[in-house]
């Protein structure tokens, strides 16, 4: 077979606690600092021993978006492994096990899938000293059967163990190189994929959507989050917790979620700016809170990380069946803002201007995210994370040195023709003031006056309308003009961009739309944007369509084709070009 | 000591004339006037029921939240900004009911926030419904046959939960209600102040008479003990024919929660720089590397 460098998938496999993230992530970290882009997708299951857990990484020297189904090598660290995910492998790829694991053997030969058995415990015994670091034997191996240079997998070793000890660290280089060695000579001379290492490539960080949403939020200024665990949000908590005491942010563990946005709402009241995150049944908790925060005008930003639902659901699967919930959510009628972000850059991006939006309009900003976005890993450049272009806008914020100058009395629900009322900071002697989730008059008495409510609820509302003009418009990516538009949200993103590159080299025509801003979106400017789509194929993981229902809302425009998957697993590019190309050959 | 005059204003009540509120609305301001405090230092958070109206008839800071979550959202204004003297005024179903949780872990953490809890064993403002602190067999429109749950224990859960200040007070005693308040405010962590407040229109059981005919004060009794936990568990247990009111628990060790948060060494949230430190978020990069 022809060689193939640095285009390469691996998945490694295993029962959870026997280290296939630790070795997936430490892979991954090494491919990088080679000057390699790749992806990350973890897939786990609910629970902390046993069961089964993969984790995949797709190398390029090309910037990668997300997985797709060209598998070379599997590392299966139990026989389940090499039962499920065998047959994913191409021909002249290869299962990396321990000898000790038993594969079928004419199966694999059959199907021109090669084995790649070898003494991985009996290497982590002799030269480490201690069967656990079998991992770092695979590894070596994984890198000597592509014969990646030896040189990243021991930088990454010397780095994950040197807390350890020296002695640690001396060990599991051994091992590694061991493993590295035997598996080079005996499988990485003829084995086609071969990874090589970007001289002069750029310095690059891997990351996940989560830990960029909690890096926006601290350069915003997040000072308070107040959270209840869940996943797939709890990962935004702990990074914030991390760098709390450092970065002076009060993190705080409440007994539910509706503690948690109600303390957030309390210290963002209280003038600081606070954040609660959780995923959809967190958040099916706080919704009375938040109409509570739009109604008392108060500054709140909330992330709410999918996963499938309803109920407990898939509880460690993706899934973006939450779109319509998050922008219905809570009786009555209030005004917020929805913004979805689908890539790493623009996860951070949601993350910092979430806070100026909360403030400049003094309502409730949800940052919609999913399980796929939220712990799949990609490299990104240095300046995905800009701290210097971060901009603050506190909006109409009274700080107590602005109270000093007040010289009217202090009226907190003021009617203005923006909708948006100075916001004094409680504790000032000029502006002591009382606000309710009663409807209000403008200085925050409860009242059940008709006029006092058309007032207060158009002003209220009056917000949006601004806000509707500030949105960003949906993204375009590929040709302007083409006779497919694949549209669709969130963690997406990355496989409706490559199925349309994709598609676009097989000859066909297609482009992709992707909404980031939700809600409110302005009728008129949505309404052009998808007049120029000729065919339109809504791509959604969830069952109904959720942006195809909005959008036929908003536009009128009924989508002439829907894709939908729900089963919990991210949909692949490669899945979505085969439905596109599937019709085309069907018509 | 500031004017009690200070506190006065907001809006025209809509309270029962009567009603045991209004002698706990004006001893929280006696209390605070008594505190030597000022509108603008205070920041009263309250629910949803007829007692949770009181931020309106007063002048102070005043968040009336929903109902059963008043205590959240007094710990998050605590915590962003510690400056503040944060009282959380609730009634029984929004404290005790709804509420409960929150009860329970707000005691567990002991920010420094003062409870008021106007209990008149009645839910008001739906209409007079039993509360979770209504005798067994109160006879409701929920509850035509009598309710089957007992009556909860306040002080006897606020002991056992972990609350650093227990005490009750009596609408009938509001002098003796200023003094609790003032105790309970000045305590360092999380005070509970049961106040027994007669409802005038449903309950015609627990009535002022009912209720000065039964309490005695802790303070006026040979040997009590308020920093005893085993004399608070014994005081706790009485209920009927005698009952008692003042601080019937104190606990001036346990720090606040807020006084154990290194974000908060430097002074209150809200007066910390918001952000600018770009230096430092660059070598935040560095772990991503």
């Amino acid at each position: 077979m022809p060689e193939t460098i640095n285009r390469f998938q691996v998945r490694l496999g295993g029962e959870a606690g026997q280290g296939v993230e630790s070795g997936g992530a430490g892979f991954a970290r090494a491919v990088m600092r080679a000057g390699l882009h790749c992806f990350g997708l973890q897939d786990y299951m609910s629970r902390i021993r046993g069961g089964h857990n993969f984790y995949q990484i797709r190398v390029s020297e090309d910037p990668l978006y997300t997985f797709d189904d060209s598998l070379h090598l599997l590392l299966a660290f139990n026989r389940e492994t090499v039962d499920l995910h065998w047959h994913d492998l191409v021909e002249g790829g290869g299962i990396l096990h321990d000898a000790a694991i038993k594969v079928p053997t004419e199966e694999l030969a059959d199907s021109g899938v090669r084995d790649f058995s070898m003494p991985l415990t009996k290497i982590a015994e002799q030269e480490g000293g201690h069967r656990i670091m079998m991992n770092t034997a695979a590894i070596g191996a994984m890198a000597g059967i592509t014969s990646f240079p030896f040189e990243w997998i021991s930088n990454v070793v010397e780095n994950n163990f040197k807390r350890k000890g020296s002695d640690t660290v001396d060990k599991n280089l051994r091992v590694a190189e061991v493993a590295y060695k035997d598996a080079q000579e005996q499988f990485g001379v003829d084995f086609p994929w071969k990874l090589n290492a970007v001289p002069g490539a750029p310095q690059r960080m891997l990351m996940n959507g989560n830990q960029a949403i909690a890096m926006g939020a601290l350069a915003a200024g997040c000072k308070f989050i107040s959270t209840y665990p869940m996943t797939p949000a709890s990962t935004i908590t702990e990074w914030l917790a991390a760098h709390a005491a450092r970065f002076g942010i009060v993190q705080k563990q409440t007994e539910d979620e509706i503690a948690a946005i109600l303390m957030a709402i309390g210290a963002a009241h209280a003038g600081v700016r606070a954040m609660t995150a959780s995923s959809g049944g967190g958040f099916c908790l706080m919704v009375e809170a938040l109409g509570l925060a739009a109604v008392t005008e108060t500054p709140l930003v909330i992330a709410e990380v999918q996963r499938a639902g309803p109920s407990t659901g898939l509880p460690t699967r993706t899934e973006q069946s939450d779109l319509e919930f998050v922008l219905y959510a809570s009786h009555g009628e209030f005004p917020r803002i929805v913004v979805a972000p689908g890539t790493i850059e623009q996860c951070f991006e949601a993350g910092h201007r979430a806070f100026n939006l909360a403030e400049k309009y003094q309502t409730p900003v949800i940052i919609l995210s999913d399980l796929f976005l939220s712990n799949a890993i990609r490299t990104v450049e240095m300046d995905a994370i800009n701290f210097n272009q971060i901009q603050i806008d506190r909006g109409d914020y009274l700080d107590y040195a602005a109270l000093d100058r007040l010289d009217s009395a202090y009226v907190r629900h003021l009617p203005t023709d923006s909708g948006v009322s100075p916001r004094a900071i409680p504790g000032h002697e000029n502006a002591v003031y009382v606000t309710t989730g009663d409807e209000h008059t403008a200085i925050g008495h409860n009242t059940e006056d008709a006029d006092d409510r058309i007032e207060q609820m158009t002003k209220r509302m009056r917000k949006m309308d601004r806000a509707a003009q500030e949105m960003q418009l949906p993204i375009w990516y590929g040709p302007a003009e083409a006779d497919i538009t694949l549209v669709g949200w969130g963690s997406t993103y990355g496989a409706l961009r490559e199925a349309v590159d994709l598609l676009n080299a097989q000859g066909h025509s297609a482009n992709f739309l992707q909404f980031v801003d939700m809600c409110p979106l302005d009728e008129d400017r949505i309404t052009a944007e998808i007049d120029k789509i000729k065919r339109m194929v809504v791509v959604e993981q969830n069952f109904t369509g959720q942006l195809a229902h909005v959008l036929r809302g908003l536009t009128g425009r009924k989508a002439d084709k829907r894709m939908n998957k729900y089963d919990g697993r991210p949909i692949s590019p490669d899945e979505v070009v085969a439905e596109i190309v599937g019709e085309a050959v069907r018509v | 000591m500031s004017d009690l005059k200070i506190f006065n204003g907001g809006d025209k009540s809509t309270w029962c004339p009567g009603c045991g509120d209004y002698a706990i609305l004006m001893a929280i301001k006696q209390a605070l006037a008594g505190l030597d405090l000022h509108p603008h230092e205070v920041m009263m958070v309250s629910g949803i029921g007829c007692g949770s109206k009181l931020p309106h008839y007063m002048k102070a800071n005043g968040y009336n939240s929903i109902h059963g979550r008043a205590l959240p959202v007094a710990q998050g204004l605590k915590l962003a900004n510690h400056n503040l003297n944060v009282i959380a005024v609730t009634g029984d179903g929004d404290g005790y009911g709804i509420g409960q949780g929150h009860f329970i872990h707000a005691m567990r953490r002991n920010t420094d926030i003062t409870h008021i809890v106007e209990n008149n064993q009645v839910y008001g403002l739906t209409k007079g419904q039993y509360s979770p602190t209504s005798e067994r067999g109160y006879i409701s429109s929920f509850s035509p046959e009598g309710a089957l749950e007992f009556a909860i224990n306040p002080i006897a859960l606020a002991i056992s939960a972990g609350a650093t200040f227990v005490a009750r007070a009596s609408a009938a005693d509001p002098k003796h209600m200023n003094s609790v308040l003032q105790a309970a405010i000045k305590h360092n962590g999380y005070a509970l102040v049961d106040c027994l407040q007669p409802c005038i229109t449903y309950n015609k059981i627990n009535t002022f008479d009912w209720y000065r005919s039964r309490t005695y004060k802790l303070d006026e009794e040979d040997g009590y003990d308020k920093s005893s936990r085993d004399h608070a568990w014994q005081k706790a247990q009485e209920w009927g024919e005698r009952i008692p009111i003042g601080v019937i628990f104190e606990d001036t060790e346990r720090p606040s929660y807020e006084e154990q948060v290194s974000a908060l060494k430097k002074g209150p949230l809200v007066q910390q720089e918001l952000n600018g430190r770009y230096a430092d978020y660059e070598k935040l990069k560095l772990e991503f590397v």
